[in-house]
């Protein structure tokens, strides 16, 4: 909705100067099913906006800086357990990280933008082709690879072993003293058993090909994705022991709400945010700008 | 992690144990659990606000019925609902009198059109008729490669100008082709975009203009949430579609977009698709789409009865 308003102003039509009422309430509740917040993360955040509402009179603008604050405590809680505010490669020693997620949700685009991003930052970066399956699949990260100046390990044999594509990243990484290898895989949907233990082999094959490397294991997430995203980060969580989310398509008028009950639930945090087809759409994820947009439709 | 509806639609009824009839004052709890799960399913929230309100008025006008429980008959009742909004049945793909019939594809970035296409394709050409796809997409690295290593899968041609090419003007020419070769059913695939990028949605309006497609299909993933309103109305609006295909339905997603793109559309969904496989698209069926929405499979033989 294009001409939906600042939310501060739209609640202080509501309740005019006065304290926040359970009108002005029911319209932010509104306001973050839309966001595909979802019901349960939604409940949540609205009883204890609630709560803080029943000690105190407030009136909106206080409640909706309130409000922000108990979503950006959602988002940052996992970065501050993690003891890594900044989320960089560590120089001279071998970094890992491994992209997955469900068909279409940005993988390989997000591979083409980090490997640009790191190139550009004096990183020695490798790519592993490991989606052998979809249609120029390979091709598609070949051209990425080109694009920032980054090699692709790949297999053109049709149909190859993904996890014996990741094995020979591996090596050729090893060889070349590169400090990042990023792993690309195929999409693939969490309740396929098959291709989630496929991925579970991959995640096996570089703890044991790498056992020194600083892995990094990231679920790519679409903004435009619904509740289904929750599901995605726990079996993918179980499947490739995510430590991560990138949250893509955030250039579209989705929210990407669902990221919140993904943090929330699993503790994960949101390193990237993607905005856009382009290599440099890639940004640190901020938890400011995330509540900002979300709530000022 | 979702109950289904049925069970708890039970759960509400029996907090008001010995009302045998529906009311005004009964349904609330009811009607506020179907609300949630739709929620649940990805419903569109304005779209759900607008099926409750149906719901509603329909069940206070319902009669009687001697031996079903009231819940029983609310279950029926929201889910002809849903069928009845999803189209009542199952829709073919236009066939043009004069052939080439013109296909157009539509839709956000990694939804499935691509794949869509080739599987479009493929289920012509069981019916015995003949396919040319057509490879518009200049933007994403390797979409063209992409539809012609899916063309060789499953023996289509595919028309091409390469990716320094307009994207309008590969389309003209594909469907002159087309014209040219006799062939019956021409596909024409397209870049991804979103429905807020003005020049990308000017570039489909120009392409459908100058192709005047038989029918525009906007393919939509299964998984979409809250957004799936807005980019079908969008999509709908500046370039009018005539049906849609929903994607990813062999993924455990409840699909409340369906809900959402035949409510603001109109237009009915023609297929889904159920896997990356060339072969995997199905029809579109109102009724099972509705009983997964619902989350309740099993209990369509207790809807029977009632
Ligand atoms: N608007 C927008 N489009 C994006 C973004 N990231 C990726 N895309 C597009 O989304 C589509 C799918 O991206 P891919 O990178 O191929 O996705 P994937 O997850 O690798 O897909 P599969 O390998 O097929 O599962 C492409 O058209 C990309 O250009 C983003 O941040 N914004
Ligand atoms: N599981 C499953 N995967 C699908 C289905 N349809 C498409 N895919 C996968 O989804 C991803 C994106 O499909 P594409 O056909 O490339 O999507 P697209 O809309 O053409 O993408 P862009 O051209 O980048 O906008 C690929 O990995 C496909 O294999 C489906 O019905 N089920
Ligand atoms: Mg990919
Ligand atoms: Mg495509």
């Amino acid at each position: 909705d294009k001409t939906r308003r600042n939310i501060v102003n739209q609640l202080k039509s509501i309740v005019g100067q006065g304290p926040l009422n359970q009108a002005a309430v029911t319209e932010i509740e509104a306001l973050l099913l839309q966001a595909d917040v979802g019901v349960e993360a939604t409940d949540y955040i609205i009883t204890t906006l609630q709560n803080k509402l029943r000690q105190e009179v407030l009136p909106a603008e206080e409640a909706i800086a309130y409000l922000k604050k108990i979503l950006r405590d959602m988002l940052d809680a996992p970065v501050k357990k993690s003891h890594k505010p900044i989320f960089v490669p560590e120089k001279e020693t071998l970094n890992v990280w491994l992209i997955t997620g469900v068909n279409g949700a940005g993988k390989t685009t997000t591979i083409g933008k980090i490997a640009h991003l790191a190139q550009k930052s004096g990183y020695k970066c490798l790519i592993g082709a490991a989606d052998t399956f979809r249609a120029a699949a390979v091709e598609q990260v070949k051209i990425w690879g080109q694009r920032s100046g980054v090699q692709v390990i790949f297999n053109p044999a049709k149909n190859a072993d993904p996890a014996a594509v990741v094995f020979d990243a591996i090596s050729a990484a090893t060889a070349r003293e590169t400090e990042l290898l990023l792993v690309d895989t195929a999409g693939r949907l969490q309740n396929k058993k098959n291709l989630m233990d496929e991925l579970s082999k991959i995640r096996r094959i570089i703890d044991k090909k790498a056992p020194n490397a600083k892995i990094e294991s990231l679920l790519v997430l679409d903004a435009t994705l619904g509740q289904n995203g929750l599901r995605q980060a726990e079996i993918f969580s179980q499947a490739a022991q995510l430590s991560g989310v990138v949250l893509t398509k955030l250039d579209s008028t989705a929210k990407g709400g669902v990221a919140l009950a993904v943090v929330q639930q699993l503790g994960l945090p949101i390193r990237f945010i993607g905005a856009g087809e382009g290599i440099e759409d890639l940004r640190p994820f901020s938890s400011y700008e995330f509540v900002e947009a979300l709530l000022n439709g | 992690m979702f109950e289904a509806l049925a069970d708890r639609l039970e759960g509400a009824w029996k907090k008001l144990r010995g009302q045998d009839k529906i009311s005004q004052s009964n349904i609330q709890d009811a009607l506020r659990e179907v609300r949630r799960a739709l929620l649940e399913a990805d419903v569109n929230l304005q779209v759900v606000k607008d099926f409750v309100t149906e719901v509603e008025t329909k069940a206070l006008g319902a009669e009687v019925i001697t031996g079903v429980r009231p819940d029983q008959q609310f279950i029926k009742i929201v889910h002809d609902e849903l069928v009845q909004v999803m189209g009542e049945e199952n829709v073919p793909l236009a066939q043009a009198d004069h052939s080439p019939t013109v296909v157009l594809m539509a839709g956000l970035q990694g939804t499935g059109k691509t794949t869509a296409t080739a599987k479009l394709a493929l289920h012509l050409r069981k019916l015995e008729r003949s396919c040319l796809m057509v490879a518009t997409d200049v933007y994403r690295p390797a979409a063209i490669d992409q539809l012609i290593t899916l063309g060789k899968q499953i023996d289509v041609p595919v028309f091409e100008l390469g990716s320094d090419a307009d994207p309008v003007e590969i389309a003209r020419q594909g469907v002159e082709r087309a014209k040219a070769e006799g062939v019956d059913t021409v596909i024409i695939d397209t870049a991804g975009r979103l429905q807020i990028d003005q020049d990308m949605m000017a570039e489909l309006a120009r392409i459908k203009e100058t192709v005047q497609p038989d029918e525009t299909l906007l393919v939509v993933d299964s998984m979409t949430g809250q957004e799936a309103a807005n980019l079908t109305r969008t999509f709908h609006e500046r370039i009018g579609i005539t049906g849609a295909i929903l994607t990813k339905l062999d993924g455990d997603s409840r699909g409340g977009a369906a809900l959402s793109v035949r409510h603001i559309s109109g237009a009915p969904i023609k297929f889904v698709g159920v896997g990356e496989k060339v072969e995997a698209l199905q029809p579109f069926y109102p009724d099972r789409m509705a009983s997964r929405i619902l989350g309740m499979g099993d209990v369509l033989t207790l809807v029977e009865k009632a």
